[in-house]
């Protein structure tokens, strides 16, 4: 909402909002700034800012010791797929929630969210063994299938929320007109949903990129995303601030990227239908 | 990246060459030490000379223990070798998780592993896992500040002088504190230097009916002087400082001393990271006079789960890695301090070798540990920084973290002690003991 | 409106999601039972057979199991009650008319796109490290003793840690919420004079009570089940070992399944308790 305000007044709330956005932005960008030092200047006292050597050292030790890009991509299949996965399987749910509701709905939907309050360390004997059974360990559909089912209660949650907020007469217009079932979801529905089912997903790449217990606890070499990537860097022998900075700045850039750009859309739907 | 292609692609030219046809793909899960990324760089060595690729799994100590624990509990068999410990091997062997290492050929020349060493990796005579490096500990310290304070450091001192010292040398107002030593909870941190010490005063985990023994006046003494001594002497925030990050502060110059593991003497007079590499002395681990030394005994080593399908290409593998080709191979490329210390005689028996600073202390240290009677009083257990039974992982993280408490100030040792007696105990019960 | 036909087939369209989050639920809580009832020592041999309700007493029975409920309790209200305030506060920042709004909602959103794993890494060894971390120097600087963060204070530091990670979330929401605030209410309510205080407290919060409710329900949900941050800075000591990190060391450390599923299934209790709790509140502020 535009209100009137004095300069004065503006510039007051530009030196604040910046003064505050940097101060929590400031943990990552020291970490950018530090994987572009050495080892020793990482842990100059005092601590460098911006005038020191930068060099790219790091960079190249981190990716000659591991395969940054099969991390990287494994990353990506693991989120986007279990993302996509989750949102075939939650539209309809909650499609169905939303428009056709009935005196369960809630409960249902509440009783989805409260399986994501199961402790993944109590189970992790039990799934670890049916994976073994299954053959899924160490296997990237082993991990888009886990992770599509431990943020799903969220997928359903924050679609149905969305769709609570098409409102119900244009569908009811469209039935009228003879539509029916599929041509309502695929011609109606979908086309006023599209935003919400994009943020939705970018909300979920972003959940699924970050899990760290199941996909480093479920893989080995082939399936293994950049978690453990990172968990090869965090204290090794000797000094490590700079080569963990460099691994951590790869391992969180692409997310931040792709967070940044969509930075829009993400907020848009990231209302859980807190907004009327 | 280059390179390696080039390699494979000759590798690959040598196998059509030779004819060997089963080259095979294995995955080897290890921890992250500087010693097994040099390996991870040597791979291409390996690979040229059987054939076989490897895929390496390179994980933190604790993410490591935690994966590769429970994959062989489960049999998941997501690894075909397996970089584990002392405290593993016996325990592991037993349950038959492991393939014996039984049919080295005569090249690999097995009776040339220190006897230490291959005592505590076997298994009623049966090797289960071939060590890859091996440590025990001992007193590392500043030559310059010994100098300036006008004290000598004996090769083999005791406790109460080395208190003493640690008093003398230490400046707050410069950051330098007397000595350093491990006070991050866990079994394999606080409690393999506080186990040490404690048999060196006279304590020991358990009498032989398996009782556990911190209510004990020796417990007491070793952990009111630890205390003590870390309050006087001893860095900030040390109930954080694990091997890594009081490695880190010697080579910035913080420490007086630091008793750890000997492997940390190639690190501390590396010109390269440590700015105190030309005034390091060693001597061996403190004592009471009562007849053991506070210096342990571990190795980091190469097993094979059993039922893995790739049994041999493995053998392959541990048969090079812990070879005296590795070492000469280390050493024609990254000089003889870099070489895996503390696994076999011939290593020491080199005059190369000999002229490293360290080397003799590391093998004199190796050599006063013995893991069958670590303590001064009898125990019905093995391990002298450890006791090797399944429970004792989680027991010793527990005590350790009441101990780090301790440290910290938050506790007084009576409770520590308490608290890890009752803890103990209650572990046992559990167990069935 | 919804006739017999849709009502048949909405409920063709929930059932992948339902029998697959049945699935989810009741595989791994049906083992996981059945465990807690077995003396289960993958180290001693494996299943060693029926022990009734001995893990159930025995976890219940230890010393750390009270301990460890006060801090899981601790850290998710330490948590949820810097994220709400301090993300009101920002939502209020934010939506002022400042210049560069754009980049600041960028700077402000970027730690929620952190791996736990990254930011616990970070924040213990750059930040709180006792010698090397930025606050040692900076508390250097000022003359004052450098604090051992992670064992002097170290409820604190996990709170601050995971609060860091959460808080652009919950700024996000709440800044959405304000932004579809009436705005002639409010220059209605300036004109009679309403003072700043007033107007929030009367018209602004009660607007965002309801994305409050949204915000430590989704939290809840997450924090109660935090680990990498415990994992990677105490390791559980200094008071930091939760309920998820108690089953952690019963599970892995000591290796004693039976144990720690027995502690599992007194985490799910506590969690449908805490969600029952968090329902009633929900169901008033969320009828959907």
């Amino acid at each position: 909402m535009a209100r009137a305000v004095t300069p004065q007044r503006k510039a007051i709330n530009t030196t604040l909002a910046w003064a505050v956005g940097l101060l929590i932005f400031f943990p990552i960008l020291w970490t950018i700034l530090t994987s572009f030092k050495t080892e020793a200047q990482a842990i100059n006292d005092p601590p460098l800012f911006l005038f020191f050597d930068w060099t790219l050292e790091n960079y190249s030790v981190v990716q000659e010791r591991s395969d940054y890009m099969r991390f990287l991509w494994n990353s990506v299949i693991i989120a986007v797929g279990s993302t996509i996965l989750g949102v075939l399987i939650a539209v309809p749910a909650a499609w169905s929630m939303a428009f056709v509701p009935s005196r369960r709905t809630k409960d249902i939907l509440l009783w989805m969210l409260s399986t994501k309050m199961l402790p993944a360390v109590g189970v992790l004997y039990p799934i670890y063994l049916l994976f073994i059974k299954l053959g899924l360990l160490d296997s990237r559909v082993g991990l888009v299938v886990v992770l599509m089912l431990i943020n799903l209660p969220i997928i359903v949650w924050m679609l149905y929320t969305y769709f609570k907020e098409i409102p119900g007469e244009i569908l009811e217009a469209a039935r009228m007109d003879g539509a029916g079932l599929r041509e309502e979801i695929l011609y109606v529905l979908t086309p006023m949903a599209v935003p919400g089912i994009a943020s939705t997903m970018l909300l979920n790449v972003i959940l699924a990129w970050n899990e760290a217990f199941w996909t480093l606890n479920l893989t080995a070499a082939k399936a293994a995303p950049l978690t453990a990537f990172i968990a090869s860097y965090s204290s090794p022998e000797g000094l490590f601030y700079a080569k963990l900075s460099a691994a951590s700045t790869m391992a969180i850039a692409p997310i931040l990227i792709l967070g940044w750009f969509s930075q829009k859309q993400l907020v848009r739907g990231l209302t859980f239908g807190a907004v009327k | 990246m280059y390179s390696r292609n080039a390699l494979r692609a000759a590798t690959a030219l040598t196998l059509i060459a030779v004819g060997a046809a089963q080259a095979e793909e294995i995955t080897i899960a290890t921890v992250n030490n500087g010693d097994m990324i040099r390996m991870q760089g040597l791979t291409d060595d390996f690979t040229a000379k059987t054939g076989h690729e490897v895929e390496w799994v390179t994980l933190e100590e604790n993410v490591l223990r935690q994966r590769v624990t429970q994959d062989i509990a489960t049999k998941g068999g997501q690894f075909d070798i397996m970089t584990i410990g002392m405290y593993e091997t016996p325990i592991w062997a037993r349950q038959g998780w492991l393939v014996p290492l039984d049919d080295l050929p005569a090249d690999y020349d097995i009776d040339d592993i220190l006897p230490a060493m291959r005592d505590g990796l076997s298994v009623d005579g049966t090797l289960y896992a071939a060590p890859f490096y091996g440590e025990s500990s001992m007193i590392m310290y500043r030559t310059d500040l010994f100098e300036e304070a006008g004290i000598e450091m004996p090769d083999a001192p005791t406790w109460d002088f080395v208190a003493d010292a640690a008093r003398k040398i230490t400046d707050r107002d410069n950051e330098i504190y007397g000595i350093c030593l491990r006070g991050k909870a866990g079994w394999g941190e606080n409690m393999a230097f506080l186990t040490t010490m404690a048999n060196s005063f006279g304590a020991r985990w358990f009498d032989e009916d398996w009782t556990p023994q911190f209510d004990q006046p020796e417990w007491k003494e070793a952990i009111t002087f630890y205390l003590d001594l870390m309050e006087d002497a001893g860095p900030p925030g040390a109930s954080t400082n694990g091997f890594n990050e009081n490695l880190s502060l010697f080579q910035q110059g913080k420490c007086g001393m630091w008793i750890d593991a000997t492997v940390a003497a190639s690190f501390v007079t590396n010109p390269d990271d440590s700015s105190v590499a030309d005034s390091v002395g060693f001597a061996l681990a403190p004592d009471t006079g009562l007849g053991k030394r506070a210096n342990w005994l571990w190795a980091w080593a190469l097993a094979i789960p059993a039922g893995t399908q790739k049994e041999e290409a493995a053998k392959d593998f541990i048969n090079w890695a812990t070879s005296k080709d590795y070492l000469a191979l280390v050493a024609e490329k990254e000089g003889w301090a870099n070489v895996p210390p503390g696994t076999r005689t011939s290593l020491y028996e080199n005059p190369n070798y000999a002229d490293i600073p360290f080397a003799q202390m590391t093998l004199e240290s190796i050599r006063a540990a013995n893991p069958n009677e670590p303590t001064v009083e009898p125990v019905p257990y093995v391990g002298i920084q450890f006791v090797a039974i399944p429970e004792f992982a989680g027991i010793g993280t527990q005590a350790g973290q009441e101990f780090s408490a301790a440290l910290a100030g938050q506790q007084t040792a009576e409770e520590a002690l308490e608290k890890a007696q009752a803890l103990t105990a209650d572990e046992m019960e559990a167990a069935g003991y | 409106m919804a006739t017999q036909h849709s009502r048949s087939a909405a409920r063709l369209m929930m059932a992948p999601a339902v029998v697959l989050l049945m699935g989810w639920m009741l595989v791994p809580l049906t083992m996981t039972l059945w465990f807690s009832f077995r003396r289960y020592l993958p180290l001693r041999g494996g299943d060693l057979g029926w022990t009734g309700f001995d893990n159930y007493v025995r976890f219940v029975s230890s010393s750390s199991f009270w301990p460890s409920i006060q801090a899981t309790l601790i850290i998710v209200g330490g948590v949820l009650a810097i994220t709400v305030c301090f993300g009101v506060l920002l939502a209020l920042l934010l939506d002022q008319p400042m210049w560069g709004q754009g980049i600041v909602r960028i700077l402000v959103i970027a730690p929620f796109f952190v791996m736990p794993t990254v930011s616990a890494l970070v924040w213990k060894n750059m930040f709180m490290d006792p010698v090397n971390g930025l606050f040692a120097h900076l508390f250097k600087f000022f003359g004052a003793t450098p604090i051992s963060w992670l064992s002097e204070a170290s409820l604190a530091s996990i709170i601050m840690i995971v609060s860091w990670q959460w808080l652009p979330f919950a700024t996000l929401i709440l800044l959405t919420a304000i932004q579809s605030l009436d705005s002639e209410q409010l220059e209605a309510a300036e004109m009679d004079g309403a003072p700043a205080i007033k107007r929030f407290w009367f018209i602004i919060l009660p607007h965002m009570s309801r994305a409050i409710t949204v915000v430590i329900l989704i939290q809840t949900i997450f924090l109660l089940s935090i680990f990498a941050e415990i994992f990677v800075t105490t390791q559980g000591s200094f008071g930091t070992r939760t309920l998820t990190y108690l089953i952690f060391q019963r599970v892995l450390e000591s290796q004693n399944v039976g144990l720690g599923s027995a502690g599992g299934v007194y985490a799910i209790i506590l969690a449908n308790i805490v969600a029952l709790f968090l329902m009633r509140i929900v169901g008033k502020n969320l009828d959907a």
